[in-house]
């Protein structure tokens, strides 16, 4: 089968690379790009482990077709802080623990940050139910949801 | 909320107790973390594993000649290739017996249960391995299975296994474990009152989003080396090198960071089949889990059906408590059993105990620990019966546990004689806490029920095997190195420790896991045993660290070793030498160590002792939704004797994290099997764990009631969270309803079902 030629943006940089046509962005992401930061749950879209942006929606990267980036901007969890400088969900996720064993974490964060995109002041309720597709197995999600808060004022202030 | 009923230590400290970042927090915030399936190495193969499309089938013969030949195919491997361990004779390693780990990393004389591995490929992809594995012909003799445990102690149910006796028969009773404590038939007839119930929960998967993966390198000299995320690199490296026959000082197992275990990655899948295939390739073999392959073959943790009974006097006093506990063992032996028949009396004095745990097979994948393994089914029975006499005696449910603790001296039927008890604290914490004194609306609205719930539960807590490593750097830094794989954060609390015994700056401290080829043997993260354990051996080695600072200022000093302190970082020379020299810092040290004796750093190992028990206390609120059969969780405060925080959130974060799993196996976590023995949802979809929006904020009251057998009062925090939930929120739902429900989970169609028959 002849791979596909597909030329993209992730995270702001000019990529390209070849993909068979039943190949998910979630596998050429990890194997074939090195971004391993986006990680693999269940690869059916239940646990939101994969979730990157593409143009700007959140999406699980298990359940898009690699051709499909083709002309897209994709967001990884790897193009989140600047340099040396976190974005302020990765701070505020330090400061107040909202992680253990970390392996939902990127998810968590690519979903939490589209969440505020869209609602920059979301009530407790609005944070659950924007990160119910994101399983978490270890913390309960009590610092997490307290994190996103907390990083949802902050960035409020900030503006 | 964090309440120090101790001084001990507190006071003076700068970092114990703080919040400080995690160390290796920048990394999981980033996705630069390297978990199990991140590694890839150059000239690098795919394994795939061939499972079992029957719940019981005998294995008649297996040709692999086809998938041999199949272009890109470049290993195949059957139990054949594995260590063969004979069912006569036990080899054990940890709680581990070799004779059922080599049947269950690859079906031997039978396939056992859907999803059994049959035999495993390696290829130049995943594509080609998966065709490879279609090509392999097993003549199968399917056989008559058996999944739940009332079936599968039925006298003509299908038997798993020919070697294994119950009461001289052939039987699915494959052991047995007993706690007693006087005469429990004495014991019943002094009492007033006596509730005898039976209860049923479902097998649970622990859930963890990580896939099982690894990768092994087998190289032409005999030497392995093995990357993979478990509960435990030296147990990585002892199961493959039994099951393998690869000696342990040929194969080097490498901790990748661990997306979550709960207990079950105190066992392996993959690795002994990855190494065999590296070894037949000659290259580099990865496998990944798929989450159907996790689901349906790792774990999950036993389903039970038990029966408790408990007496007691008009007053409350508790006489005599009797349970039995059929606890699923999966297709091969080794149930949870010491979860139920320790745990679930063990909070309280009772005179006459009798527990009896069955150890019972059946055709699905063979269990794996989870977090308090198996503690959670016992109390769940034995705090549902609790709170069922305390209703019938008119008596509120946490003064029936006060009056019933046990206290120092007291024997548990387990055998322990308890010689510092914190149970009563954590009762009393609840009971005092605002949220158990706040009215609840126990009908807010038309279709909507509430109430309150209580129980509480008990874990052993572990010492066991650890070593540590602290090193002073060139430049006047700390590297601490430890053997336990970091499921929750542990190494902020090293961090913490480390930095507090040394008076440097938290900063200057980096925490590694080792490898084993690069540290002493830890035995595994698991039984809440780590932080008590690490903290233990971080001490030590980092007093031996400040005895040697000592004596390289004192040779500078030309003083006695006696005569100087360590003090915020620095020697100051004490004594009669007081002021007559300026302080040397870590870093004058280190940059003078060559002349003064080389460089400066200790470990030490040691098999560590004195993790008492854990206890706590939980209330929750639920509210039922009769139209929907939907139970929701609106409040949940969780009370527990921590020992000493050394970091507090991540304490806290136990509490949370082990509080609503205890809600998904509550409400809404169960295995399902089809009529052929096939597992139906093994997937998150139909697999139904809680989401963010299902639960509220989970308060922990965190007890700080110093150990006194721990340099810093440590206590294990991680599984003792998880033992209440069930009870509680049963209680809950009865004191909403009035109608209580002796199964799990209390799922939509079961709650349902229920109020359409009342």
């Amino acid at each position: 089968m002849a791979k596909t030629h597909i030329t993209t943006s992730i995270n702001g940089e000019p990529v390209e690379f070849l993909c068979e046509p039943n190949q998910s962005l979630l596998e050429v992401l990890r194997n074939t790009l090195g971004l391993t930061g986006t990680k693999e749950g269940c690869g059916t879209g239940d646990c939101g482990a994969c979730s990157v942006t593409v143009d700007g929606r959140l999406v699980c990267s298990c359940l898009v077709l690699a051709v499909e980036a083709e002309g897209a901007e994709i967001a990884t969890i790897e193009g989140m802080a600047q340099g040396e400088t976190l974005h302020p969900l990765q701070r505020k996720f330090l400061e107040m623990a909202a992680l253990q064993c970390g392996i939902c974490t990127p998810g968590v964060l690519i979903s939490a940050r589209a969440l505020l995109e869209k609602n920059p002041n979301p009530t407790e309720t609005e944070v659950r139910f924007g990160l119910a597709g994101n399983l978490c197995r270890c913390t309960g999600y009590d610092k997490i949801v307290r994190a996103v808060m907390e990083a949802a004022a902050e960035m409020r202030e900030t503006v | 909320m964090n309440v120090v009923t101790d001084k001990l230590q507190v006071e003076d400290n700068k970092w114990i107790g703080t919040r400080t970042i995690r160390p290796d927090g920048a990394d999981k915030v980033t996705g630069r973390a390297s978990y199990a399936a991140d590694n890839a190495m150059p000239g690098m193969i795919w394994g795939k594993v061939l499972r079992s499309p029957h719940a019981h089938a005998r294995i008649r013969s297996i040709d692999t000649s086809k998938a041999e030949a199949l272009p890109g195919v470049k290993a195949v491997v059957t139990a054949k290739d594995i260590v063969d361990f004979p069912i006569e004779t036990s080899v054990m390693l940890g709680i581990q017996d070799m004779r059922w780990m080599c049947r269950n990393v690859m079906a031997r004389e039978k396939a056992l249960f859907h999803g059994h591995p049959i035999a495993a490929v390696a290829a130049i992809n995943e594509e080609v391995a998966a065709a490879a594995c279609a090509l392999i012909v097993v003549d199968y003799e399917v056989l008559p299975h058996v999944i739940e445990i009332e079936d599968a102690i039925k006298p003509d149910a299908p038997i798993l296994h020919d070697f294994a006796k119950f009461e001289g028969k052939p039987s699915n009773i494959a052991g047995t474990m007993t706690a007693k404590l006087g005469d429990v038939e004495a014991g019943f007839a002094e009492a007033d009152i006596v509730v005898e119930r039976t209860f049923r929960t479902r097998p649970i998967h622990q859930g963890y989003i990580e896939p099982q993966a690894c990768t092994v390198s087998y190289s032409a000299d005999g030497r392995a080396t093995i990357w993979s995320s478990s509960q435990g690199q030296f147990m990585v490296r002892a199961m493959t090198s039994l099951l393998t026959g690869v000696p342990q000082s040929n194969i080097r197992a490498i901790p990748a960071e661990i997306g979550g275990g709960f207990g079950a990655k105190t066992i392996i899948y993959l690795e002994p089949v990855a190494l065999l295939l590296s070894k037949k390739s000659g290259r580099p073999v990865k496998m990944v889990m798929t989450r159907d392959e996790v689901m349906r073959a790792t774990g999950p943790t036993s389903g039970s059906f038990s029966t408790v009974k408990i007496g007691a006097k008009k007053d409350g006093t508790f006489v005599a408590a009797k349970g039995d506990f059929y606890i699923q063992a999966g297709c091969l032996p080794g149930g949870p059993l010491r979860g139920p028949v320790g745990c679930a009396f063990a909070p309280y004095d009772i005179p006459h105990v009798l527990s009896v745990g069955y150890d019972v097979v059946s055709n699905r994948s063979k269990v794996a620990a989870y977090r308090a393994p198996g503690a959670p089914l016992g109390a769940y029975a034995a705090e549902c019966v609790i709170d069922e006499i305390a209703e019938t005696l008119g008596m509120d449910p946490l003064e029936i546990r006060l009056k019933n603790t046990a206290r120092s001296g007291t024997k548990a039927a387990y055998g322990a004689t308890f010689t510092k008890v914190t149970f009563e604290e954590t009762i009393e914490s609840i009971q005092t806490h605002e949220h158990y004194k706040a009215p609840l609306d126990k009908n807010p609205r038309p279709g909507v029920k509430r109430g309150r719930g209580v129980a509480s539960g008990f874990w052993y807590n572990a010492g066991g095997e650890s070593s540590a490593q602290v090193n002073i750097t060139e430049d006047g830094n700390v590297v601490v190195t430890t053997g336990h794989p970091d499921v929750g954060g542990s190494r902020a609390s090293i961090a913490n420790v480390a930095a507090e015994l040394l008076g440097v700056d938290h900063g200057r401290v980096s925490v590694l896991i080792g490898d084993t080829a690069s540290i002493g043997y830890s035995n595994l993260t698991g039984g809440s045993r780590v932080t008590f354990a690490s903290a233990m051996v971080v001490t030590q080695s980092a007093e031996k660290v400040i005895g040697q600072l000592k004596e390289r200022a004192a040779k500078i000093w030309k003083i006695d070793p006696e005569a100087v302190h360590w003090e915020n970082g620095e020697a100051r020379p004490a004594g009669p030498n007081a002021g007559q020299f300026p302080p040397l810092t870590l870093a004058d040290l280190a940059a003078r160590a060559s002349e003064t004796g080389g460089p400066i750093g200790a470990g030490v190992q040691l098999n560590t002792a004195g993790a008492e028990p854990g206890f706590a206390t939980h209330v929750v609120d639920v509210e039922v939704d009769v139209d929907l059969g939907i139970i929701r969780v609106l409040r949940y405060t969780a009370a527990q004797d921590v020992g000493r925080a050394l970091h507090p959130s991540y304490v806290e974060g136990q509490i949370q994290g082990g509080v609503v799993q205890g809600i998904g196996w509550a409400l809404s976590e169960e295995y399902l099997y089809d009529s052929q023995g096939r597992l139906e949802n093994a997937g998150f979809l139909d697999y139904r764990m809680p989401v963010c929006s299902d639960v509220p904020m989970i308060e922990a009251v965190m007890l700080e009631i110093p150990n006194p057998k721990h340099p810093q009062g440590v206590r294990g925090v991680g599984e003792a969270p998880i033992v209440p939930p069930l009870a509680a929120i049963s209680n809950a739902v009865h004191d909403a309803l009035g109608t209580r429900f002796y199964s799990l989970p209390m799922s939509p169609p079961k709650v349902l079902e229920r109020l359409d028959q009342a």
